[in-house]
């Protein structure tokens, strides 16, 4: 399926951007063929592409470093691919009021290499090797050091977007304390480019914490997985990551990462191990699966939430239905994978309705085509009819990335 | 302008339905009643509410909203009414909607470090709840013993500890909310990252310009197992200032820092007895907490940080007493600025923290050119500045001069990068602002979202923008699918 762009269509938008090509067997947007790919170098050119789509009512789908296409639900059409990836700078770092501001297109990593020259890092993990800044913004990823300090809400102070009809707009600005008008950065994380196109954020940093610590233990069931991120998050050893990795069967892991000053570890990674029991174990770097998602491609991934009380019964029902988990137990968000494409349904069902049940929810991130056609991606979603409202507002003709959020928008 | 008759007429109907869902005494419409409701913390702007109704739940909030939208009446909300930018600022043709009826805390569950509460209940009460079960509530604005969460919500307010643990947005994961529509939505969860546009974040600092939240699913933080406040003297802010780079660079992250200068400490010595080293230039507040090791660890740290930018008096804490007074020479200091000076502006502005001792230089030039004293006091660590502007209204033209003086300080912080408003807001104090630090584009861009939220500009209308958008019809979809279609329920046709 490719969507057919007219002469003139294709004309405009060539003009606008330097570096405008036919797509490739990469561009392809979880089954969508785009009509065109543009890669802007600036913020001035994405809106000269957005102004050109605008005129010609063409659709729009941003990609930052392309890691994560498949996640959400694929586009209803993909008229112009705007790839950022050219937009790979990161503009200034000032070490002195640990702040970054950087192009979307930068990769994560490359961000965090530049920031940890000055014994800084963003505290956001990186889930999928390779994911840009922009892309982690619009897919709100996180890792396990969401315990801390949180999520990209509670990091990114300013941004630069621009809309559907081209115009630039910033919210925010250089500094971490600022009420002055509406917080749009919120609103734009986690939109899967449906409201705007991200092109450079500003962030806060934190320094980069001397030592690190991973304090595991194995354990036999859910009930054991829950009591011991109960002990951990209640104690005071202010863990940076409380994370559970529950296979399909077998003996499931909790690891907790203690970071900071050397004989402030020591005495935290002591009272941690108290608290786990005393098979628990100290390693001085991180396990293999460390902040990475437990599904392989064609598998079906959920995020599912809930607050802490229900962990266990989250857990259990993931072994009931056969899928594995692996996620940040210490504030209830956690990953799924279920690898029988026939079993999906039944499995987001039931995982679904104990997330609900514990204040949470389940989506589903990325499956194949088949399961995604199956069964509800998102849920019921609280407050829809404001969220259509806030599209429509942003983009009346709904062409920004179109179908790929909640209820269709 | 004074009120039309058919606005007159419109009130008349909101305020027969009113009283028909809320109790007699919880509707006020007498004028010298009305009357004392007429402004908040920043009493110099004054308008009386046409109705004042305090609600006792969602149900009759939502009734009165409700009412209001079906004739197009104003309506504010307001908690405590200890805001210090106008935010709460009634309409005179407008219904004040007070939440201090709606105080109950209405869960505290331990197991998922979560409270929810109603919007009237005091910031302080929240984290007494909590402390039994070894928690507390994050966010502490000064008038954390007065001041309301709805309030804060609507604020996004800050206070000296948000350094470390941030602002109300940072603890606030859900809500129930009431459309300017009069309709009862939850944004956000008991559990993070809810499905969908977050809202909650652009509800939360939207100073009541979206809605009105009558619960709130606020996250707990453990007590710290150990803190330590230190009171430092220096000879100068540029010292104070100096130490303050200095610890934040060594990757220290306390929970709090403060600076207050010579006449803020002079203010706070003659209103509280603080007992603040005598004859220093600038006092520091430093708060450490955590695990008792790495505290003790970094409280060595930061006294010799602080000894070699020249520290002369460093005072630890020796007790809960002790770390109280410290605590209360800074909290009181808006107040005690009154002792030394008849009239006072607060101001609130933000710099970058490494901009501090040239902003502050600046700071003390204009008020050395103009006369005009200034006081500061202000959270040294996230570079949030609390300028206060000292003037005797009875006196010709100090009012003018201290409005530039203050003006100009604002001028500033955006010339440095910063903003307008760290903690305060901007209300109807600083809307003529915004286009300083904004762009048309960027301001119109806010406003869609008003636009969405509150198509007919009723909720605290007047608030926040120099200028209401203008929100008209959606324009028709030439390429959007068919409302089944996204919704699922229906295939491509």
């Amino acid at each position: 399926m490719r969507d057919l762009i007219d002469d003139a269509a294709r004309e405009s938008v060539t003009s606008a951007c330097e570096d405008v090509r036919p797509p490739g067997e990469d561009d392809i947007v979880d089954q969508v063929v785009p009509g065109l790919v543009a890669r802007p170098t600036s913020t001035h050119q994405v809106s000269e592409v957005l102004r050109a789509a605008a005129a010609h009512g063409l659709t729009v789908v941003p990609r930052g470093r392309g890691t994560k296409m498949t996640w959400g639900m694929p586009p209803r059409s993909a008229d112009v691919l705007v790839d950022l990836a050219a937009m790979d700078q990161v503009l200034d770092h000032q070490a002195g009021d640990l702040i970054v501001e950087t192009q979307a297109g930068v990769r994560l990593a490359e961000l965090q290499a530049v920031v940890g020259k000055e014994g800084q890092r963003l505290v956001l993990d990186e889930t999928v090797p390779g994911a840009s800044v922009g892309g982690t913004l619009a897919t709100n990823a996180s890792g396990p050091q969401r315990v801390l300090v949180g999520t990209a809400r509670d990091l990114l102070i300013g941004i630069t977007v621009v809309r559907a009809d081209g115009v630039v707009a910033k919210a925010g600005g250089r500094v971490v304390k600022n009420v002055a008008g509406y917080d749009l950065g919120k609103l734009m994380i986690g939109s899967f480019g449906t409201l705007a196109v991200v092109t450079e954020a500003l962030f806060r940093l934190h320094p980069d914490p001397p030592v690190q610590r991973w304090v595991w233990i194995e354990v036999d069931d859910p009930a054991a997985v829950h009591d011991a991120v109960q002990s951990v998050v209640h104690a005071q050893v202010v863990p940076a990551a409380v994370e559970v990795d529950q296979p399909v069967d077998g003996r499931a892991t909790v690891t907790v990462l203690l970071g900071g000053k050397a004989e402030g570890v020591e005495g935290r990674v002591r009272t941690t191990r108290q608290l786990l029991g005393e098979h628990a174990e100290v390693a001085e770097s991180a396990p293999a699966s460390w902040s990475s998602y437990p599904w392989q491609p064609g598998e079906t991934g959920l995020k599912l939430t809930c607050v802490l009380s229900g962990l266990r019964d989250v857990l259990r029902t993931a072994r009931e239905v056969g899928a594995s988990v692996r996620g940040s137990g210490g504030t209830g968000v956690l990953y799924a994978a279920v690898a029988d494409a026939e079993r999906a349904a039944e499995a987001v069902e039931r995982l679904r309705a104990v997330c609900v049940r514990h204040q949470g929810a389940a989506v589903v991130v990325d499956a194949p085509r088949e399961v995604k056609q199956a069964v509800d991606a998102w849920g019921a979603v609280p407050a829809l009819d404001l969220m259509r409202r806030v599209k429509d507002q942003f983009d009346p003709s709904h062409r920004l990335a179109p179908g790929r959020f909640v209820g269709g928008i | 302008m004074t009120v039309t008759a058919a606005s007159g007429a419109a009130l008349d109907k909101v305020i027969a339905r009113v009283r028909q869902v809320l109790p007699d005494d919880a509707v006020i419409s007498d004028h010298a009643r009305l009357r004392t409701y007429e402004c908040d913390g920043l009493a110099h702007y004054r308008v009386t509410p046409a109705l004042v109704v305090i609600p006792e739940d969602t149900t009759q909030l939502a009734a009165v909203v409700t009412a209001c939208a079906a004739h197009h009446i104003p309506f504010v909300a307001r908690g405590s009414g200890t805001g210090l930018s106008g935010g709460a600022l009634p309409h005179k043709d407008g219904v004040l909607i007070v939440t201090s009826r709606m105080r109950a805390i209405r869960e505290v569950r331990r197991e998922d470090q979560r409270a929810v509460v109603e919007p009237g209940v005091i910031n302080l009460d929240v984290t007494r709840a909590a402390t039994p079960a070894g928690y507390y509530y994050a966010p502490d604005p000064s008038s954390q013993q007065i001041c309301s969460i709805g309030g804060n919500v609507a604020e996004n307010s800050g206070g000296a500890h948000c350094l470390k643990y941030g602002f109300t947005t940072n603890h606030v994961l859900g809500a129930e909310f009431v459309t300017p529509q009069g309709e009862v939505v939850e944004l956000g969860g008991g559990a993070p990252d809810a499905p969908g546009y977050d809202l909650l974040g652009a509800v939360v600092g939207s100073e009541g310009t979206l809605g009105i939240v009558t619960s709130a699913t606020v996250r707990l933080v453990r007590l710290p197992e150990e803190v330590r406040t230190v009171l430092v003297g220096f000879e100068s802010t540029d010292q104070a200032g100096a130490a303050t780079s200095a610890i934040i660079s060594a990757g220290i992250l306390p929970a709090a820092i403060e600076m207050m200068d010579a006449l803020a400490i002079e203010a706070a010595e003659e209103a509280v007895r603080c007992g603040y080293p005598e004859g220093a230039g600038a006092v520091l507040v430093i708060e450490l907490d955590g695990a008792a090791v790495e505290v003790a660890q970094e409280y060595d740290e930061v006294e010799r940080l602080c000894a070699e930018n020249g520290a002369f008096e460093q005072r630890l804490a020796t007790d809960p007493v002790d770390r109280a007074l410290i605590w209360k020479g800074r909290k009181s200091a808006f107040a005690a600025v009154g002792r030394i000076s008849p009239d006072y502006i607060v101001q609130d502005g933000v710099i970058p923290r490494t901009a501090l001792p040239e902003v502050l230089r600046a700071i003390a030039d204009l008020s050395g050119s103009s006369g005009v004293r200034v006081a500061n006091v202000f959270h040294a660590g996230d570079g949030n500045l609390h300028p206060l502007v000292l003037f005797d209204e009875s006196k010709e033209g100090e009012g003018e001069a201290a409005e530039r003086v203050s003006g100009a300080i604002l001028d500033l912080c955006i010339e440095h990068g910063g903003s307008i408003t760290g903690e305060h807001g901007v209300g109807v104090d600083k809307a003529k602002y915004m286009p300083r630090m904004y762009n048309e584009d960027d301001l119109d861009t806010m406003q869609m979202v008003r636009c969405a939220f509150d198509p007919d500009n009723i909720s605290n209308p007047g608030k926040v923008f120099p200028t209401p958008r203008l929100c008209g019809e959606v324009p028709g979809r030439h390429k959007g699918a068919h409302p089944l279609q996204e919704a699922g329920l229906a295939e491509v046709f």
